[in-house]
C-alpha cells in the first residue's frame, strides 16, 4: 500500500460509529515488547538498530492483520508524510523522529500500527472509533501472542514484560480513550475532573495544550501504572471512569441547555458563521469552533449526516495534512488561508444552526459536581 | 528558576500532576519541554520525566560503578536519558530500581500477561535458581546437613 491510498482513506476510528461516540472520539491500546538482551532501541548503535528491524519487519509483515500492509521505513518518508502520520495517531512524536533502523508496519484500515525501534523495539497499537478499549485490546494481545512465538521476548517471571522505560514495565500496555469535552469545558467542571481521575491513578490531559487551554476540547485519559494490575483490570478501571465522565459530560450539556441557553446557540451561532465566513483560520481557531459545531451535532442543531465532515476536518486543517493536500510547503499565512477556504468549502451544504430541533432531556437528576471515582 | 533537566536554563514550563494522591512537581526550559515531548500530550508521562530526574538518584544507591555486562550501560547513561540500555539491566540495577518501580507502579510484581513460552522454561528456571540459592545459603552458613538435604532434592 503506498502513501497515497493511505492518505485517501480515513481510518476506521474517524468514522465514528463506535459505541459513545458522542463523547469517546476514538480508543487505542499499545502494548510495548522488546527482545532479550538486545540493546533497546535508544541505546543500540546503528548497525544493531538495523539488524533489530530486519529481525522483526518480516515477522509482524507476515501476520494474517497484515495483508498488503502499508510497511515503510522511517528512513524513506518525508518529514511531512511522518507529520501527518502523526496527525493520525499513527504514529507517535517520538517515531516521526527517527529514521535509519526504525519503522513502521500498519493495516489497510488503520486500526493496527506496528512501530519498530521507538523507545521500545516494538510498540503494537490498535485504535478504534468510540469506547472500545477491550476490543483494541483483543486485537494487539492477538497480535502479541502470534510474534511471541517467532521472536524471544524479554519477559522477567517477577517484573513481566521489560521495557526501555521502567514506567512501561510489567504490561507494557497503555490504554487511552480521546474524549470530547465540550460541555464541562463550557461549565468550567473540566479542571475538577481531571483533578479527580489523576488522583485515582490515570491521567488525564489536553490533546493539545493543557486543562482548560486543551483545544478543540480533546482530551486523552489514559493509566499511569502498568506493573501490579492485570491488563484486564487496568482495562475495566479506565471504562468506568471514562464511563463516570461521559455522564457528567451529558449532565454538564443537559444544565447548558436549561440554565444557559443564550450562551450556548451564541456559540453554536458564531462557531458556524466563523467556519462559513472566515477566510484565514489557526489550527487552534478551527479545532475551536469545530468542536463547537460537533457539540451542536450532537444537541441535534445540525443534521447528523453532517458529522462524518465534521470529524475529518478535525484531521485534514492540521498542518501537515494541510500542505500533503496542497502538495506544497506552505508559511503560517498561507495554511491559515488555505486552511479557512478548505473549511468553507466543505460547510457549503452545511445548513444553518436549527435549535428548535434540540432535545431537551428532562432535568438531571445527578448533581453536576464531578465525583471522586474511589 | 533552573530547569530540572539541564540545570542550565531558566524554566518556562512548570508542570504539575497528582498521581496517587502525592504531588508531583517539574520546571522545564523551552528546549527540554520540547525535547521531552511536552508540547505533545500524547507522548508525555510526567512520570517519565520525573524518572529521567528523580530516578537516576535512586539508581545510584545500586553503587556508583555498575555497569550491565550484556549492553554496557551505567547510570550516568541513565541519569542522562531516563531510559535503560536493554533487558538486562533490570537485573544490574535491580536494587536501585525496585524502590523506584514500588514509587511508580501499583504492585512491585507482574500479575499480568505470561507469555506461553515462558510459562514452561520460568517455571524450571525459577525452581533452578531458588535451589541453587538455597544450596549456596545452605554451604555459606556450614550448614551441611541443609545443604546435603538440598543436594538431595
Ligand atoms: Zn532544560
Ligand atoms: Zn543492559
Amino acid at each position: 500500500m503506498k502513501f497515497q491510498n493511505l492518505m485517501a482513506s480515513t481510518g476506521e476510528w474517524l468514522r465514528g460509529e463506535g459505541p459513545h461516540h458522542q463523547v469517546v472520539v476514538s480508543s487505542r491500546v499499545r502494548l510495548a515488547r522488546n527482545l532479550r538482551n538486545r540493546a533497546f532501541p535508544g541505546w543500540a548503535k546503528k548497525a544493531e538498530r538495523t539488524m533489530i528491524l530486519e529481525l522483526i519487519k518480516p515477522r509482524v509483515e507476515e501476520l494474517p492483520e497484515m495483508q498488503e500492509p502499508f510497511s515503510e521505513l522511517l528512513q524513506d518518508l518525508s518529514a511531512l508524510e511522518k507529520q501527518v502520520l502523526v496527525e493520525r495517531h499513527l504514529i507517535s512524536r517520538e517515531h516521526a523522529a527517527k529514521s535509519v533502523g526504525s519503522a513502521i508496519i500498519m493495516n489497510r484500515k488503520q486500526t493496527l500500527s506496528v512501530m519498530v525501534n521507538e523507545e521500545d523495539h516494538l510498540r503494537m497499537q490498535s485504535i478504534r472509533s468510540g469506547l472500545q478499549l477491550r476490543q483494541a485490546f483483543k486485537l494487539v494481545d492477538k497480535v502479541d501472542s502470534a510474534l511471541e512465538g517467532k521472536l524471544d521476548f524479554a519477559y522477567d517471571a517477577k517484573l513481566g514484560y521489560l521495557t526501555a522505560c521502567p514506567t512501561n514495565v510489567g504490561t507494557g500496555m497503555r490504554a487511552s480513550a480521546m474524549l470530547h469535552l465540550p460541555g464541562l469545558v463550557l461549565s468550567e467542571l473540566i479542571n475538577q475532573v481531571i483533578q479527580a481521575v489523576n488522583k485515582i491513578g490515570l491521567a488525564v490531559r489536553g490533546l493539545y495544550g493543557e486543562g482548560t487551554e486543551a483545544m478543540g476540547n480533546l482530551f486523552q485519559i489514559s493509566n499511569q501504572t502498568t506493573l501490579g494490575e492485570k491488563e484486564d483490570e487496568i482495562i475495566s478501571r479506565l471504562n468506568k471512569v471514562i464511563e463516570t465522565i461521559i455522564e457528567k459530560e451529558q449532565d454538564a450539556r443537559q444544565v447548558l441547555i436549561q440554565k444557559k441557553p443564550n450562551t450556548l446557540w451564541d456559540q453554536i451561532g458564531r462557531a458556524y458563521g466563523l467556519l462559513t465566513y472566515a477566510h484565514a483560520m489557526t489550527s487552534k481557531e478551527a479545532l475551536n469552533l469545530l468542536s463547537v459545531v460537533k457539540l451542536g451535532i450532537d444537541l441535534g442543531a445540525f443534521p447528523e449526516d453532517k458529522r462524518l465532515a465534521i470529524d475529518q476536518l478535525f484531521i485534514e486543517t492540521q498542518p501537515a495534512h494541510l500542505q500533503k493536500s496542497t502538495q506544497q510547503k506552505l508559511n503560517a499565512e498561507e495554511r491559515d488561508h488555505f486552511r479557512a477556504q478548505i473549511i468553507r468549502e466543505r460547510l457549503k451544504s452545511f445548513p444553518k444552526p436549527d435549535i428548535s430541533k434540540v432535545a431537551r432531556e428532562p432535568e438531571p437528576t445527578g448533581n453536576s459536581e464531578p465525583e471522586k471515582n474511589e | 528558576m533552573l530547569c530540572d533537566v539541564c540545570k542550565c536554563n531558566d524554566a518556562a514550563v512548570f508542570l504539575t500532576q497528582i498521581v496517587d494522591g502525592k504531588m508531583q512537581k517539574v520546571n522545564l526550559c523551552e528546549g527540554c519541554s520540547k525535547e521531552k515531548g511536552v508540547q505533545d500530550p500524547t507522548g508525555f508521562a510526567l512520570a517519565d520525566l520525573l524518572l529521567g530526574i528523580g530516578a537516576a538518584e535512586e539508581i545510584e544507591k545500586g553503587g556508583s560503578s555498575t555497569r550491565c555486562p550484556v549492553c554496557g550501560f551505567t547510570q550516568a547513561d541513565f541519569k542522562k536519558t531516563g531510559r535503560l540500555g536493554c533487558s538486562s539491566c533490570y537485573v544490574a540495577f535491580a536494587e536501585g530500581l525496585n524502590s523506584l518501580l514500588k514509587a511508580m507502579h501499583k504492585g512491585t510484581a507482574h500479575v499480568g500477561k505470561l507469555p506461553t513460552r515462558a510459562q514452561k522454561t520460568l517455571a524450571l528456571s525459577d525452581r533452578m535458581k531458588t535451589l541453587t540459592e538455597n544450596l549456596r545459603k545452605a554451604v555459606q552458613e556450614e550448614n551441611y546437613e541443609r545443604s546435603n538435604s538440598w543436594r538431595v532434592n
